[in-house]
């Protein structure tokens, strides 16, 4: 009787034709793609993407060049100097990241003790040249307050967890 | 091949006809090389003669890198060792560097890990079988299987932040709890994966073209496995019973009830068998971790090893320092040295530590699974078809980022 049944299975294709009848089920099924640039797939609010730095509300800069996120950084991306201003508070004179060494590890957000350095939701920042990569002060303050709204809230929502 | 000189018209004159065998490329280009493989093969007519595989082109120097990093520092460079399987290779050294600090883990950064662990283990199987197919000519399976990446990716990014390089796992705990309603939407995941598993085996275990192509191939015996120094699901299709998480269980393994699948030819359609037995096992220990996991620490609350919570780090003198000292110097390991081995989705991957009382390791052998599985291709392809050379080097499930290290 199994040779029967294994021979019929076999003579009449069985297994490829179930394997076809269900691809086509899966023909009618609702689409999972997405239409990309258009649309784009859900992100947590703990994702590592483009590093922004941060403005108190009365936009002074947060960082205070404490160098934390130099020390930390495990690719060696992040290089700083730093000088007392005119009105003796202390700042960064220079904040470079090197985005094409930096390895998005995310340990300069954790390492920063003022929620300066933080690594935003922007994860669409190609360009066409390697120079266009090296992110000094101004590029990195410009992302944070581009993307402001945002970070405040991601830094919110994740709070408890941090 | 030199040309077979036969002239008929001379004749009844013998005269020998040699074919010298061919010698080709095989990546490192090659999509079927699964990465940056450059296999020499010795061909004689369309059969191997001698495979021989040049690694390398991914070197990065990872060991040596780790010598001039922190304890902290070390760990984003193990999501790039197997980057299939970030988590398992970030686990193996936080295994290592806490037998040396001689620290106990919270039980709820137990629980994560082991759960991470096992979705890791299905990212890697998904990834395996499906682009497996995909050499061997089927295109559907990796289309589905992609799909159901997706979903864990983001159950990566919404734990770790990052899809694929985690530093989820340190030291001392996790980096993170899990984000509320993460845990119900694994398991809502977890209830629908097995259909999905169903789906898969229906397109290619019974399918005859997919027999023809895997099975009796690259045959390897228990005791060459053994040999080769072959372990994980490699190991198991020949018929060995070994897996780490039963052997010598670490984090929670000893209290989830799972079944470990084993092979008997050892050829590659059983390794593909192994894969898709470990995922079904691996949705129920996921299932076991999510009900038996309580609220509690997630990591160690000596915050000389893992930094203090913010909140805390604002307010109180104490814990800014340690903060300081964590992100700078890092915390000194006793000196000391062992090696740790978890079981990988693709095998035993260890670490072999090397403290010497400072900051940093004084040295970190990585032992990769894919380098013994690599090292047997020339056995296993030897007079088989170009096109067996294939499906054994994707029944392997080699990736370079930990050949090369």
């Amino acid at each position: 009787m199994a040779f029967i049944d294994r021979t019929a299975r076999s003579l009449l294709l069985a297994e490829l034709v179930s394997g076809m009848a269900l691809t086509l089920k899966y023909f009618f099924k609702p689409k999972k793609t997405i239409n990309y640039p258009y649309e784009k797939g859900p992100l947590s609010p703990r994702f590592k993407g483009e590093h922004a730095l941060r403005r108190y509300p009365n936009g002074e800069e947060r960082c205070i060049a404490c160098k934390l996120c130099e020390a930390v950084c495990p690719a060696q991306a992040i290089t700083i100097e730093a000088e007392p201003r005119d009105d003796g508070s202390r700042r960064a004179t220079r904040y470079d990241i090197d985005m094409t060494k930096c390895i998005y590890c995310g340990l300069c957000e954790e390492a920063c003790p003022v929620d300066a350095i933080v690594e935003g939701p922007n994860f669409e920042f190609a360009t066409e040249t390697r120079e266009e990569l090296m992110y000094d002060k101004d590029k990195l303050l410009a992302n944070g307050d581009r993307w402001e709204p945002e970070l405040a809230r991601r830094l919110e929502l994740d709070a408890p967890y941090r | 091949m030199s040309g077979i000189d036969v002239q008929p018209e001379t004749g009844p004159r013998t005269k020998t006809v040699e074919i010298d065998s061919h010698s080709i490329n095989f990546g490192p280009q090659h999509p079927a090389a699964h990465g940056v493989l450059r296999l020499i093969l010795e061909m004689d007519g369309e059969v191997v003669e001698r495979a021989d595989p040049h690694i390398g082109l991914l070197h990065r120097g990872t060991e040596k890198l780790i010598e001039y990093k922190t304890y902290i520092q070390a760990v984003p460079y193990f999501d790039r060792l197997d980057y299939v399987s970030p988590m398992c290779q970030e686990h193996a050294f936080a295994l290592a560097t806490e037998k040396l600090l001689g620290v106990e883990v919270p039980e709820r950064a137990k629980w994560i890990r082991t759960l991470f662990s096992e979705i890791t283990r299905v990212l890697n199987h998904l990834l395996n079988v499906t682009t497996y197919a995909l050499d061997v000519g089927a295109i559907t399976p990796s289309l589905w299987g992609f799909e159901e990446r997706e979903v864990l990716m983001e159950f990566h990014e919404a734990a770790s932040g990052a899809r694929l390089h985690a530093n989820y796992f340190r030291p001392g705990g996790v980096s993170k709890d899990l984000p509320l309603g993460l845990e119900e939407k694994i398991a809502a995941w977890a209830e629908t994966f097995p259909k999905f598993i169903d789906d898969l085996e229906t397109l290619l275990t019974a399918n005859r073209i997919w027999k023809q192509r895997t099975v009796d191939i690259g045959i390897v015996s228990a005791e060459m496995a053994l040999a080769w120094g072959f372990t994980g699901p490699c190991l198991r299709a020949s018929g060995v019973p070994w897996d780490l998480r039963k052997s010598q269980p670490y984090e929670m393994y000893d209290q989830v009830d799972f079944r470990i699948a084993v092979g008997r030819n050892g050829d590659c359609y059983d390794r593909y068998l192994m894969r898709m037995g470990e995922m079904r096992e691996s949705v129920s220990i996921i299932k076991q971790c999510l009900a038996k996991m309580k609220p509690g620490p997630i990591k160690v609350q000596d915050h000389k090893i893992t930094p203090p919570k913010r909140s805390e780090m604002k307010h109180s003198m104490e814990a800014l320092i340690h903060h300081f000292k964590l992100y700078t110097e890092g915390y000194h390991v006793p000196a000391g040295a062992t090696y740790t081995a978890v079981e990988a989705p693709k095998g035993e991957f260890g670490v072999y530590l090397v403290a010497d009382g400072s900051n940093r390791p004084y040295r970190c052998k990585i032992r990769a699974t894919g380098f013994a599985h690599l090292q047997a291709i020339e056995v296993m392809s030897k007079r088989h078809m170009l096109a067996d050379a294939v499906a054994i080097i994707g029944s392997l499930d080699i990736v370079f980022g930990e050949i090369d290290r």
